[in-house]
C-alpha cells in the first residue's frame, strides 16, 4: 500500500524481507543501516528473542531521496522465519508494496526455502495480493558457505516468476543494496503505471 | 492492488489535523498522532519534536494488528480501545474510521477518562471525514492537484538517481 501524501510531499512504501529462519534477513537489514547516512534513515526496531531471534518484526525507515519534489521513504520490515511465528508474518505483509525473500543458499536449507515461498504466497493471498504481480526479487544469501548449492540450482528451484536474482553475503554487505534497489525500483515503475 | 492505496491531499490533511487540534487541546493531552493502520503516520499535533514520530507510528500499527488478531482468536471482532499506563506517560489508542489508528500521549496534566470522552468526540468527526473522502474516491470526482498525478511522468533516470550514491 503506497501512501502519497500531497501535504507534506512524501511517498511512503513498505518492503517485506520474506524468508526462512536464520537465512539472513536481519542481517540485511543491520548493514543496510550501517551503511546509511544518519539524515538519511531513522531508527532501527528489532523486536526480537533474548537470543536475537526476530520475534515480530524488525523495521528501518529509509529516505531515498526526492522524485518530482516528493520525499521518496521506504518502510523496510523483516517478518520472522521460524514456521510457528505464522501469525506474525501474516500482519506484517499487509500493506506490502513489494517483497525481497532472502533464500539460505545451504543444501540442507532448501525444503525450508521452498516451504517459505509457498508459506509466503498464502499469506500474500489472504490479503489479496498476487505474488505474481507484486515487485519482487530473490536474494541467494551465505553464499560464502562451503554447502551453497550453485546458483542454477537454487534458480531452478525457487525461482517464481523470473524475477530478478541476486547472490549475497549479508554481513559484509555484498548483494544487499543490489536487491534492495531492484525492488525499489519496481515498485517506483509500477507507481508510475498508476 | 492500487486500490489500496491511500492518497491524502492537502484540504483531507488539514480536515484531520483540526480535529486533532482539537481533541489536543481539549483534551490537554501531550501528542496526538493519526496513523494508518499499515504503520504510516498520517497527521500529528502537540510536543511531536519530543517524540520519534516513525518508530511510533510503527509499532502502534504492529500492536493494534497483533491485538486485532487476540481479538478474533476469543471470538471478539477487535477490541476498539488499548490503554498503556506508565508513571508519567500514558498511551490510548482506538481505531478511528476503520482503516486509521488515534494516539493520545498523556500525562497527569490530564486524564484517561478526559481523553475517553474527548476521543469519543473526535472520532465521530474522523469518521465523517473520512467517509467523505471514500465517497469522493468512488465518485472519482476531479480534485484540485490531483490530476495528472506527479508519478504517471517518473522517468528511468529520476529512479536510478535515487539510488546514484
Ligand atoms: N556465513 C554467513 N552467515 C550469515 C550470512 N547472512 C547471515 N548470516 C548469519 O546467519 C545468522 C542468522 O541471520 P539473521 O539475519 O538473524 O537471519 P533471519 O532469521 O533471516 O533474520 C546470523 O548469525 C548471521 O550472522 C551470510 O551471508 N553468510
Ligand atoms: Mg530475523
Amino acid at each position: 500500500m503506497t501512501f502519497i501524501n500531497y501535504a507534506a510531499k512524501e511517498i511512503n512504501c513498505k518492503i517485506v524481507y520474506y524468508g526462512p529462519g536464520l537465512g539472513g534477513k536481519t542481517t540485511n537489514l543491520q548493514y543496510i543501516y550501517s551503511k546509511t547516512s544518519p539524515e538519511a534513515k531513522g531508527k532501527m526496531i528489532s523486536l526480537a528473542t533474548e537470543t536475537d531471534r526476530t520475534l515480530f518484526f524488525d523495521f528501518l525507515p529509509l529516505d531515498l531521496g526526492t522524485i518530482r519534489g516528493f520525499t521518496t521513504r521506504f518502510h523496510l520490515y523483516t517478518v520472522p522465519g521460524q514456521v510457528f511465528y505464522d501469525a506474525s508474518r501474516k500482519l506484517i505483509l499487509k500493506g506490502a508494496d513489494g517483497v525481497i525473500f532472502v533464500a539460505d543458499s545451504q543444501k540442507e536449507r532448501m525444503e525450508s526455502n521452498v516451504e517459505s515461498i509457498r508459506n509466503l504466497e498464502t499469506n500474500l493471498k489472504q490479503h489479496g495480493l498476487d505474488l505474481a504481480v507484486l515487485p519482487y526479487a530473490l536474494q541467494f544469501n551465505k553464499r560464502d558457505l562451503a554447502n551453497a548449492m550453485p546458483t542454477d540450482e537454487l534458480y531452478r528451484v525457487l525461482n517464481y516468476k523470473r524475477e530478478p536474482t541476486f547472490e549475497a553475503i549479508a554481513p559484509n554487505g555484498k548483494g544487499v543494496f543490489d536487491t534492495l534497489k531492484s525492488v525499489a525500483k519496481q515498485i517506483l515503475v509500477e507507481l508510475r503505471k498508476r | 492492488m492500487a486500490s489500496m492505496d491511500l492518497v491524502l491531499y492537502e484540504e483531507e490533511i488539514h480536515l484531520l489535523e483540526e480535529v486533532l487540534q482539537r481533541l489536543r487541546h481539549d483534551s490537554n493531552a501531550r501528542a496526538v498522532f493519526l496513523i494508518d493502520k499499515y504503520g504510516q503516520q498520517m497527521a500529528s499535533e502537540g510536543e511531536i519534536e519530543n517524540f520519534d514520530t516513525t518508530s511510533l507510528a510503527s509499532l502502534t500499527a504492529g500492536n493494534v494488528a497483533a491485538t486485532d488478531s487476540l481479538a478474533r482468536l476469543i471470538g471478539e471482532r477487535e477490541f476498539s480501545v488499548l490503554f498503556h499506563e506508565g508513571e508519567r506517560d500514558h498511551i490510548h489508542i482506538s481505531i478511528v474510521g476503520k482503516r486509521a489508528i488515534l494516539l493520545v500521549i498523556f500525562d497527569e496534566r490530564s486524564s484517561l477518562g478526559l481523553v475517553r470522552l474527548r476521543v469519543k468526540r473526535a472520532s465521530g468527526e474522523f469518521d465523517k471525514i473520512f467517509e467523505t473522502m471514500a465517497e469522493k474516491a468512488v465518485a472519482g470526482a476531479p480534485r484540485p492537484g490531483s490530476a495528472p498525478t506527479p508519478f504517471s511522468e517518473i522517468t528511468d533516470d529520476d529512479i536510478d538517481a535515487l539510488f546514484s550514491d
